[in-house]
């Protein structure tokens, strides 16, 4: 066993790695949400100036990049690897927003659980002594999701009230062994969950065992409770997913009703915005974090957080080939000093 | 009154899609297949005739009145020209609605793009 | 043991989700269905009373019904107001033939950005083709079975 790792999924790192600069571009739905004033850009059209929807995802992603660069004092070719991921088949969007940088780039898949995926690999690379800067980016857009997992932007269907939004968003996040955190301290890794949902209008249920499995699981790994953490935030499991994580969670003794949140439930207004369950995708614990968080832990208004960013693992041949929804998460703890 | 007709069955038609489409997790592809083909069945053994000369427009704009149609062009075309009518009746019939769909569908292709939803 | 206990969690899960469900707006969405799909017939009388009145015969006046209605539906559609009539209508606006014209025009224009053979060309019966797949075929049938009972009269 690796002499870093605790319990069974847990790694507690030796030299916590910094998250020294973050970046967030949102979409202009996401703009007039409760924290338009977090994010580096909103967009004012959908297409930022390019001719596809995948186009602009791309765009947001490499801008994203380059602002987070922009905030710190060392260039492009400082930085030793970039772990990125999106939605697109084929990680079109990442591919192509990293083209024109010169950095060695991972690609990752982990549906919306790519943020967390991504700063657990970064972090790892860096605290085992292989880099001293690493990016990890996502990005989703709402046009280039609905056209690949669902229906043409056209089509006059109805959404039902368990379905979510996917964010238009992009975020970058600079991760170091140089620098005064916030500090990664801790990775829990989590396993592919599958209850057996197979609505692909519910993902918010679909993931919401493989959330608390993860949350459960780093608790017994570190020893820690939801009392230990400021904020307890899983990615996108919309206020149905949410729910049931609440729940799971509880019936097995840990009370998280006072500081536990979901990404997709901060980036929208669902009282005013339509978005259903909630925000979901890629963007939507990117922005969320890269954005609003990570302000909050820089001026000291949380202290010490628990970002599970959460993934559905279904394919539109899967869906139709009826398999169920495999469900992933990955826990990530943050804290503001060491 | 061939208004009030029309919405009364063409509402009616269109709820029960509404119900479906609510109670069972059947997708709007799925009740489309299901309702043509409804109303071919119905179509062919003289259930949607009736239906049709009461509610004239309410009952061939909904998707089953496409499939009275295919019905109803096939039979006939098999009582005038045998066994090749069950070929060449049911496209006959509803020609002009899948040729417009097509046509116009291109025209809308070139002419406009896909705007994101807000 | 293991596994069984694993189906047991499974099952609770699923009935805990089905217990958490929101309902969707059920009477709201069954009255807006049935109001919408109401009118869009109504349209679709006045486009035959209108063409009935220009003196085109009773048989053929399906054929103009389902030519401007189709165009209506492709027509909104192009101007993206047919999704938002979709969400509000649900099925009031996917059954009449306007929401099989949507079905067609809407992946027509989305996938206009891969070109017009494998995009427009190819995409545009994605949602529609089915229909008319099972449409015509079970058509067929029927037209086959017809001639068959026809046989032994």
């Amino acid at each position: 066993m690796g002499e870093k790792r605790i319990g069974e999924q847990t790694i507690a790192f030796k030299n916590p790695p910094s998250i020294i600069s973050t970046a967030a571009i949102a979409g202009p739905k996401e703009g007039e949400g409760p924290l338009r004033d977090y994010f580096d850009v909103v967009l004012e059209d959908d297409l930022f100036g390019e001719e596809t929807w995948e186009k602009a995802e791309s765009k947001m992603q490499k801008e994203a990049v380059r602002l987070a660069l922009e905030k710190l004092k060392i260039d492009e070719k400082d930085i030793d690897y970039i772990f990125a991921g999106d939605l697109l088949n084929q990680l079109m969007a990442s591919s192509l927003a990293v083209r024109d940088y010169k950095i060695p780039f991972f690609g990752l898949y982990g549906a919306c659980s790519t943020l967390t995926e991504s700063m657990s690999l970064a972090s790892m690379a860096v605290d085992g002594g292989y880099a001293d800067y690493v990016i990890a980016s996502t990005s989703s857009h709402f046009c280039s999701a609905e056209r690949q997992f669902r229906f043409p932007l056209e089509h006059g269907n109805q959404r039902p009230p368990t379905s979510q939004w996917t964010v238009t968003g992009a975020g970058a996040a600079v991760i170091s062994s140089k620098g005064n955190g916030p500090y990664i301290t801790h990775v829990t890794t989590g396993r592919v969950v599958d209850f057996g949902i197979k609505d692909a209008n519910n993902m918010g249920a679909a993931m919401a065992p493989a959330a608390a499995d993860t949350i459960l699981r780093h608790f017994k790994d570190t020893g820690r409770t939801n009392k230990d953490y400021d904020l307890i935030i899983t990615g996108d499991l919309g206020k149905v997913g949410m729910e049931l994580t609440l729940e799971i969670v509880k019936k097995q003794g840990f009370d998280m009703s006072t500081n536990y949140s979901d990404c997709g439930i901060k980036v929208f207004d669902l009282t005013q915005q339509d978005v259903h369950s909630g925000g979901s995708g890629c963007g939507c614990s990117a922005i969320v974090f890269c954005g609003y968080l990570y302000k909050q832990i820089m001026e000291g208004n949380l202290n010490r957080i628990l970002l599970i960013s959460t993934g559905a693992l279904l394919s539109p041949t899967s869906t139709m080939q009826g398999e169920s929804i495999p469900g992933i998460a990955h826990a990530v703890a943050i804290e503001r000093g060491v | 009154m061939d208004y009030l007709r029309a919405f009364i069955v063409g509402g009616t038609i269109c709820l029960i899609g509404q119900i479906l489409m609510d109670k069972t997790s059947l997708t709007p592809a799925r009740i489309l297949v299901s309702f043509v083909t409804a109303g071919v069945i119905l179509g062919a053994i003289g259930i949607y005739e009736p239906i049709v000369e009461y509610g004239k427009a309410g009952a061939t704009v909904p998707l089953p009145g496409f499939g009275y149609s295919l019905a109803k062009g096939t039979i006939k075309e098999v009582e005038k020209y045998g066994l090749i009518g069950a070929f060449t009746g049911g496209i006959k019939a509803t020609s002009a609605g899948i040729a417009a769909a097509i046509f116009f569908g291109y025209i809308m292709a070139i002419i406009f793009n896909p705007k994101a939803k807000s | 043991m293991e596994h069984t206990n694993e189906e047991r969690l499974k099952k609770e899960f699923q009935d805990m989700v089905k217990k958490n469900a929101p309902s969707s707006n059920f009477l709201k969405d069954c009255l807006a269905a049935f109001v919408v799909g109401g009118f869009i017939c109504v349209i679709g009388q006045f486009v035959m009373n209108f063409f009935l009145g220009l003196g085109v015969p009773k048989e053929d006046v399906g054929y103009y019904v389902a030519t401007i209605m189709v165009f209506l539906g492709a027509f909104l559609t192009g101007l993206g107001v047919y999704d938002n009539i979709g969400k509000f209508a649900g099925a009031g606006s996917i059954v009449p033939i306007t929401g099989f014209s949507n079905s067609i025009v809407a992946p027509a224009m989305e996938f206009k950005r891969e070109g017009f053979v494998f995009g427009v060309g190819a995409k545009m019966f994605v949602i529609a083709g089915p229909v008319l797949v099972y449409g015509i075929s079970s058509s067929v049938i029927v037209g086959i079975i017809y001639y068959i009972i026809n046989l032994f009269k």
